[in-house]
């Protein structure tokens, strides 16, 4: 038996094969569902009930996937051009941060230009967060991995110091917490009485523009071609720098947004728990989808509907919630498994 | 001089808090949360340099060293002994390591990938594994952890005695004789020149007869036990039960000492006992100097410690030619 790269893989293949992975994913879990001695057939009937089973249920998935598809696209744009944003965690929060400085009553416009204001401000602020990682990689060889990720610990510690100090809510009896968004800056609902808010249709219209440029543009073709090969990238006349430096602006500006649809859409203020690990289920979202920017939607979808039905289903059935973690960290090793599929022919004799 | 200290209280408080920092660094217990401090970097460091001599970035690390930490834990609450508890730590390290290498040997996936998938696996299966063995628990139960061994005569010199001789668990010795055995075995062995043979030209070393696929799992399966071993030694040396997000990001930041050692055991040794000391610094002098500075400040001065050790060391880094290179035979 031996593997033999692909050229091309079918499209059936590529939908097949997240498809299977999540299953398999499901299909594992069931071992540590029934040493808690969980009836796992149930237990998967709840977990898609409460995700998917009523209108209610179905808006808390809407609403939990659309900072999922900004990490995801995050994580799927860098990785593309082979740079390793692990910070998307960080980045979030630095978005979250700077919608509470701007959003908070520090200025205040109409809703018209407030809610603009502070998506634009959170994007700025997760770029920026970026900028540093990169330019350390490709001015100083200094790895990113590492970097991005010691930088969400010093993202979320700021973040603490900042509302147990200059941000804290003078009315929130000493919790710490910001100062509230104001309305003019709140992101508005997009159902009454849910709270699924416009930041999904920010999600999906970057979504959308992301794919564009990656298909449709130059800077697309060098972010792929740098990714692909970074010494024929640049023997072909393209500046791997210049391509580095703006994928990870782009990046951290994705996780940026994320943070302010979670403060100014649903949250309404800052605390140092606002993310539970976004950006890094990021990552596992940008995996499901190969990277594609059009997946990341559908693999933000599924992780969202794994998070809030495992939720319910362990309220009914009295398995740890943690439960959800678990089925979304098999799913990226699944899927990983699975892109050997897509890029290999397995060929026996 | 007495005139100018009170016309300058600046310059009274600065003198102070260097009067301060110099008798910090001359009371034994400094020197002891040092080496404290240091051995899980330890363990995980050398755990994580053994995986990189051989070729393979291992960012399993953090969800690794939890798993470490939980199951020592573990096993001692349920009535092992505390051996046995290191021991099966180890064992659960190497399971993740055989994991992590199998998709990134053989199979040639992408190490950074698989390295996140095993941190989030092995974090939400201790998480998961907690809440299902203890479910109601008000507080974490306690267990008898491994006590301070007194060397006789040694213990009784001076600053040296009660820090080091005193004062340092078994499992502080077992990482310093670690180190001198990794370096012996990475620099004076047939199994050593395999494993820098494979991290740094995998195909030559395939024509020496060497088994590359081999030397890599085996390098993944032991540098893993390692990094478990040092986050039991959290829960069951340092501490005495385990918390969620005891590990803090201890795992990132022996990726980082990995690179400031230039993957050599010695100065892995080296940037732990800085960074413990560095880190025993910084909660002294935020009792005595941090008043009116948020503590927050003073926790994240590790992790920019890290970054800049990396900043100053990337012009100097030597890192292992196929690291993240994954090898298939006959392939170019």
């Amino acid at each position: 038996m031996r593997l033999e790269p692909r050229a091309h893989a079918p499209l059936w293949l590529q939908l097949a094969a997240p498809v299977g992975a999540a299953l398999a994913a499901l299909v594992i879990t069931a071992v540590p569902l029934s040493w808690a001695e969980a009836p796992v057939l149930t237990a998967y009937a709840m977990l898609a009930q409460g995700a998917l089973g009523s209108g209610f249920a179905l808006t808390e998935t809407l609403t939990k996937a659309a900072p999922l598809i900004l990490t995801g696209l995050a994580a799927a744009i860098a990785f593309r051009a082979r740079l390793w944003n692990i910070g998307a965690e960080g980045q979030l929060y630095a978005g979250a941060l700077a919608a509470v400085m701007i959003g908070s009553g520090t200025v205040v416009l109409s809703p018209w230009l407030m809610v603009p204001l502070v998506l634009v401000a959170g994007a700025l602020a997760g770029a920026l967060l970026m900028l540093g990682p990169t330019l350390l990689k490709v001015r100083l060889g200094v790895d990113e991995v590492v970097t991005t990720l010691l930088l969400n610990f010093i993202m979320l510690l700021f973040v603490q110091m900042m509302v147990e100090g200059p941000l804290q809510d003078p009315m929130s009896l000493g919790w710490p917490q910001s100062m509230p968004i104001i309305d003019e800056a709140a992101l508005p609902r997009l159902v009454e009485r849910t709270r699924l808010h416009i930041g999904l249709i920010v999600a999906l219209v970057a979504a959308l523009a992301i794919w564009l440029t990656v298909q449709r543009t130059t800077f697309g073709f060098e972010v792929r071609a740098v990714g692909a090969n970074p010494h024929a990238a640049r023997f072909a006349g393209m500046s791997t720098t210049g391509v580095m430096v703006r994928v990870g602006l782009l990046s951290g500006a994705l996780a940026g947004l994320a943070g302010v649809g979670e403060v100014a859409g649903l949250k309404g203020f800052l605390t140092q728990d606002l993310s539970p690990g976004y950006g890094y289920s990021g990552i596992v979202v940008a995996m499901l989808a190969q990277l594609n920017p059009l997946g990341v939607v559908l693999a933000a979808l599924f992780v969202a509907g794994v998070f809030v039905g495992a939720d319910s289903m362990s309220r009914a059935i009295g398995v740890s919630n943690t439960i959800a973690d678990l089925i979304v960290a098999i799913a990226l090793l699944t899927m990983l498994v699975a892109s050997l599929v897509i890029r290999y022919r397995v060929r026996f004799g | 001089m007495l005139g100018f200290a009170v016309l300058n209280p600046t310059y009274e408080t600065v003198s102070d808090s260097m009067l301060e920092t110099l008798d910090i660094l001359l009371t034994a217990s400094f020197w002891a949360a040092t080496l404290r401090i240091a051995t899980p970097l330890i363990f995980g460091t050398l755990g994580e340099l053994i995986c990189e001599r051989a070729g393979v970035l291992n960012l399993g690390i953090e969800g690794i060293m939890v798993a470490g930490a939980l199951i020592g834990w573990l096993s001692v609450y349920m009535g092992a002994d505390l051996v046995t508890g290191v021991a099966l730590a180890f064992l659960t390290g190497v399971a993740f390591g055989l994991l992590h290498g199998a998709l990134t040997v053989p199979l040639a996936l992408s190490q950074h990938v698989s390295g996140i998938g095993i941190t989030l696996l092995a974090t939400s299966l201790s998480y998961y594994a907690y809440r299902i063995i203890l479910p109601d628990v008000p507080s974490p139960p306690r267990i008898e952890p491994f006590q301070p061994i007194v060397w006789p005569i040694l213990s009784e010199i001076p600053l040296i005695g009660p820090s080091l001789f005193a004062g340092q668990t078994a499992m502080t010795w077992l990482a310093l004789a670690l180190v001198a055995l990794t370096a012996w075995v990475l620099y004076r062995t047939p199994v050593g020149l395999a494993v820098r043979a494979c991290g740094e030209n995998p195909a030559a070393a395939e024509a020496q007869g060497i088994d590359v696929t081999a030397v890599r799992m085996g390098a993944v399966a032991v540098g893993s036990g390692l990094m478990a071993v040092g986050g039991a030694f959290l829960t069951m040396s340092a501490f005495n039960a385990f918390f969620f997000e005891m590990i803090n990001g201890r795992g990132w930041i022996c990726i980082a000492l990995v690179v400031f050692a230039s993957w050599r055991p010695g100065k892995a040794l080296l940037g732990a006992l800085l960074f413990g000391a560095f880190d025993a610094l910084q909660v002294r002098l935020q009792q005595t100097i941090g008043g009116d500075l948020p503590y927050q400040l003073f926790l994240m001065l590790p992790f920019v410690l890290s970054i800049l050790a990396l900043i100053v060391m990337s012009r100097r880094a030597a890192y292992p030619k196929a690291l993240m290179v994954p090898y298939r035979k006959g392939e170019r």
